[in-house]
């Protein structure tokens, strides 16, 4: 058994472990990154269309070109040890405070890291069939649509020949259009809401372009197949959210994909007594990203599930810097508290500190052009934002420069609510 | 060509034929067992609530009260020779009125009357000792400390496995279809064309027992199926018991229940219905709100969020709705157990007791094998070892170190295993390892599972299924043909 000794280990080597891990290294500090596949990279890999990398190299990448492009530095420091084909299996605390990481490694048999701090950077999974419950049997030839992007796009394999989708995620939408280029039917795709999930963009390029048919308002609400499927029943939702079982139809098909939402994975952070935020499923974080056990940090879809990778590479390169803090025994001093206030489904940090500009993401629940964002401290408006267009798939990302805080009273207790009209 | 020639042919690889066919194998006796799907454990003793009840349930008279009984007993020595997960964690019944109160004690009597050991009423305080989590509002219930809980298709595995190590000779994707007697010997074939001989034959056929005996020109009788649907939760589940907590039971059923299970995850269910399709295993969203809305009657704490899955399942019930275990009266030396619902997990050992004297009714010569060997090594896992055992593991064999189901922490070397151990389809590497029944549902490792089985076992990729027959998991692979 082997036993390391590093100042932080970084769970997971997808965009957000590496840019983490890079922003700890560059302070000087030996980070330990573990992989439990045998390439950094994570879910990048398997995205292998284009529109990675606008914000942060000003250029369209595919995601297995960002990945590179961090792999390339990450490799380059020397700070950085990487630990590939390991699996972070456990997170304990020593008697003196420090965090140990316990994994098993196909090479080494068991590492046990013990570090100052760790960071969760291990990604989201997909939602699937048990979340949402859809009635009927369960016939192979259901997979989530990441699952099915993965076969495709990594091992090569074709999932079925018909088609159907549920849920407009941009998952989804992206493997419509991937099915019909090898050849797969895709006979169309079934969202709930009356608004598509995923970006104007994909709708347009992954579905009109190919005249691939989307039932807004409409759900699967049943599955058939014994051995593999065969149909399924798909009925719309009336204005009042009844469903209108007379109005079903059926469509043959021998495949189904499910694009309908990712969660952190965070399995690994319950078990070692982090609080877990009902409304992000990812752990509660203070304004330093640290979750409510001392020394564990969160970034990336660990955290809350990103749209776009530019944003986790931010976030995780600040996480980076506020560990580097923590490492030096900087501890956060006095935090307000921030809640989503109307029309916000989530908000991030939980916290947020008045000496230094904040950086917060939310998520907003309705569809809308030029809406306006309001933020307000102790029930007191401080600053208001025009927003051209805003749907729950884009996340708001808002600066607030410390300015702002100019006149809160330090020591009183604060609350910083967002809210969108 | 030549057929296979046996002593005995026992029809149906769920718990009742697994069990009589590792019973028979302790005796100089050739004995195949024969199994229409890829895998063991495929028909209804994969669906079900897993546990192995106290005995209090049913009346004194009939036989499965008996068998329920006895079997109980014995899951001790089977879990020290086998290896199955398996804990007496206790049953108890709540009971929320008067009415229910009185209901209880009658339980109590019957339970009594049916030798179960250590059963106790316990008034409020009690019930709420024992089990924190129940609604403060319960009235009082009983306790039967000798419930338990049980991995159902881990057991069968195993069962089957002590039966071939012992000489039993299985054959999988074997569905009968045809069966004719003469010379004192049946010979049976199969959908696919295979054919073997056997002197004896069991017919422990499950749902489909009614026309199995039907080929053998045995009894006429009906199995009924009645479903039952169950939802999965995800372990560290709020609403999680210390036993298996049992409503006050009305009819025929013993109602909703909220079940923990050995592995830390936890059940609630099973509804009842009784339906025609014999392979309608469907469930529906109306069925989800009645048990949930029935299980946190007992429980508040349990939460919908948790929920990994739902299944159903089927009881093979019969009218008179016991046991049907006896020699058959119209073909020769044929035996049928019928009619083997609930409890037949719990009863599984005793029914191969049962049988196997039976047998010996009817003039079949049973001497003790000198070299019977009733222990299995059990699996080899990885997950919940301390880390110095971890790594012993790893270092004796490294495929123990690559983890390929991250929900439950199943490793390379435990599907291998299971591979190796003849179980190629996905549910039956998921039954024997756990890989792909946590919380992802098999989103992160099938892709790794299918590369497993194929170099493992030489199916290639579009071939691999998920439980045999049509049920493949991919239709096809890349290649410049599918290029548009
Ligand atoms: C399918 C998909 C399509 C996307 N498409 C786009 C797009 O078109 N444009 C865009 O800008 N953004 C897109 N995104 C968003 C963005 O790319 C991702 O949000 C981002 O890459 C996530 O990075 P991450 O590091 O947080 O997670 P991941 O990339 O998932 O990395 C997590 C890593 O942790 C490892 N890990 C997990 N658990 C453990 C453990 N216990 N031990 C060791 N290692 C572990 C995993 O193997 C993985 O490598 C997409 C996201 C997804 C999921
Ligand atoms: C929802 C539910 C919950 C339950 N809960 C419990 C519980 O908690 N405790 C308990 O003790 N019991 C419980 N039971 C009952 C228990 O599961 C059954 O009694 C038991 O599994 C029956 O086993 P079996 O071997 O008789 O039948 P099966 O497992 O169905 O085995 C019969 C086998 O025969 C095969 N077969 C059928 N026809 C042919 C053919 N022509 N040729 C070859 N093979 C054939 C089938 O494929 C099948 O594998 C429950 C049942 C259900 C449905």
């Amino acid at each position: 058994m082997l036993e390391k000794k590093v100042n932080a280990v970084v769970i997971g080597g997808g965009s957000a472990g590496m840019a983490a891990a890079l922003s700890i290294a560059e302070k000087g500090y030996q980070v330990a990154i573990i992989e439990r596949e045998d390439t950094l990279g994570g879910i990048l890999l398997q995205c292998i269309h284009n529109g990675f990398g606008l914000q942060e190299f000003k250029q369209e990448l595919t995601g297995p070109e960002y990945a590179q492009r961090f792999e390339d530095f990450v490799h380059k420091n020397r700070k950085i040890n990487i630990f590939l084909e390991t699996t972070a299996v456990d997170i304990t605390q020593n008697d003196n405070g420090t965090r140990v990481v316990n994994t098993y490694s196909k090479k080494h048999g068991v590492i046990l890291f013990s570090a100052d701090a760790v960071v969760l950077a291990m990604g989201c999974r997909e939602r699937n069939r048990g979340n949402i419950a859809i009635a009927g049997t369960r016939p192979a030839g259901i997979f989530t649509a990441g699952l099915a992007q993965r076969l495709l796009n990594i091992d090569g394999f074709i999932p079925g020949k018909k088609v159907v989708i549920i849920g407009s995620g941009d998952i989804g939408l992206i493997m419509a259009r991937r099915l019909t280029w090898v050849g797969t039917e895709v006979l169309g795709v079934v969202e709930i809401q009356p608004f598509p999930s995923g970006l104007t963009r994909n709708i347009v390029q992954c579905l009109n372009d190919f005249s691939i048919p989307l039932y807004l308002n409409h759900v699967v609400s049943r599955i058939y197949g014994k051995e593999r499927v065969t149909k399924v029943r798909i009925t719309p939702i009336t204005q009042d959210g009844k469903i209108d079982e007379k109005k079903s139809f059926q469509i043959a098909c021998d495949t189904i994909l499910l694009s309908v939402g990712l969660i952190p994975d965070m399995e690994l952070a319950k078990n070692a007594g982090v609080r877990i935020n009902h409304d992000t499923n990812g752990p509660y974080v203070n304004a330093d990203l640290m979750t409510s056990q001392e020394g564990i940090f969160a970034c990336g879809n660990a955290l809350h599930v990103h749209d776009i990778v530019d944003y986790v590479t931010e976030e995780a390169r600040r996480c980076g810097s506020y560990v580097h803090d923590y490492i030096q025994g900087g501890r956060v001093k006095k935090q307000g508290n921030v809640i989503p206030g109307a029309n916000i489904k989530y908000i991030l940090p939980n916290h947020y500190v008045t000496h230094r500009n904040n950086r917060l993401y939310c998520r907003p629940m309705i569809v809308k052009n030029n809406a306006e964002l309001f933020i307000k401290i102790n029930k007191k408006f401080v600053l208001q934002k025009k927003l051209r267009h805003i749907q729950p798939s884009e996340m708001i990302s808002i600066d607030l420069e410390k300015d702002v805080f100019k006149n809160i009273q330090k020591d009183q207790n604060h609350t910083l609510e967002v809210s969108i009209r | 060509m030549k057929e296979d020639c046996f002593d005995v042919a026992v029809i149906g690889a769920g718990v009742s034929g697994a069990a009589i066919a590792r019973k028979l194998s302790l005796y100089r006796l050739k004995v195949t067992l024969i199994e229409k799907c890829e895998d063991v454990s495929f028909g209804v003793s994969k669906a079900n609530s897993g546990i192995i009840h106290a005995g209090f349930h049913h009346k004194p008279a009939t036989l499965k009260s008996r068998l329920e009984i006895e079997g109980n007993l014995m899951f001790e020595k089977f879990q020290q020779e086998l290896q199955f997960p398996f804990k007496r964690v206790g049953i108890l019944v709540a009971a929320f009125s008067y009415e229910e109160m009185k209901t209880v004690e009658k339980l109590y009597q019957q339970g009594i009357e049916n030798n179960v050991p250590l059963i106790e009423i316990c008034n409020r305080e009690r019930l709420l000792e024992l089990e924190p989590k129940l609604n403060s509002d319960v009235s009082g219930g009983l306790y039967a400390p000798t419930g338990g809980i049980i991995e159902p298709y881990r057991y069968v595995f195993a069962l089957v496995e002590s039966a071939m190590k012992n000489g039993v000779k299985l054959f999988t994707d074997f569905k009968v279809i045809r069966a004719g007697y003469s010379g004192g010997q049946y010979t049976i074939t199969s959908a696919k064309g295979r054919s073997l001989k056997a002197k004896y034959v069991i017919n422990a056929g499950g749902l489909y027992a009614d026309e199995i005996s039907s080929l053998f020109k045995a009894e006429k009788y009906k199995i009924f199926p009645r479903k039952g649907e169950e939802y999965l939760l995800e372990r560290n589940s709020s609403g999680f018991p210390n036993h298996v907590i049992f409503p006050v039971p009305i009819k025929n059923s013993k109602g909703t229940l909220v079940i923990p299970t050995v592995e830390g995850t936890m059940m609630i269910g099973p509804t009842a219905e009784e339906i025609k399709d014999k392979e309608d295993v469907a469930t529906t969203p109306e069925n989800l709100e009645k048990v949930f809305s029935l299980a946190m009657k007992m429980i508040p704490s349990i939460s919908k969020r948790e929920i990994i899955t739902s299944f159903a399942g089927l009881r093979p019930a019969m009218e008179g709705n016991d046991f049907y275990i006896d020699i058959s009266k119209k073909a020769s030396h044929f035996i049928q157990v019928a009619g083997i619902q609930s409890p037949g997990l719990t009863a599984s050992p005793a029914i191969a007791e049962y049988v196997k004297d039976l047998l010996k009714k009817d003039g079949l010569k049973l001497v003790e094998k000198r070299d019977y060997d009733p222990f299995l090594k059990g699996a080899m896992v990885v997950r919940g070892r301390t880390p110095e055992e971890a790594d012993k593991l790893i270092k004796k064999d490294s495929a123990y170190g690559n983890i390929v189901c991250r929900c439950e922490n199943v490793s390379e070397a435990e599907v291998t295993e299971a591979i190796e151990k003849g179980h190629t389809t996905m549910d039956g590497i998921k039954f024997y390892t756990r890989a792909g029944m946590g919380k992802c549902q098999g989103g992160f490792c099938t892709y790794k599972i299918l590369h497993l089985i194929n170099q493992k076992a030489g199916i290639s990729i579009n071939k691999i299924t998920k439980r045999g027959g049509r049920s493949t998991i991919v239709y096809d692979t890349l290649s410049d043909k599918n290029i548009k």
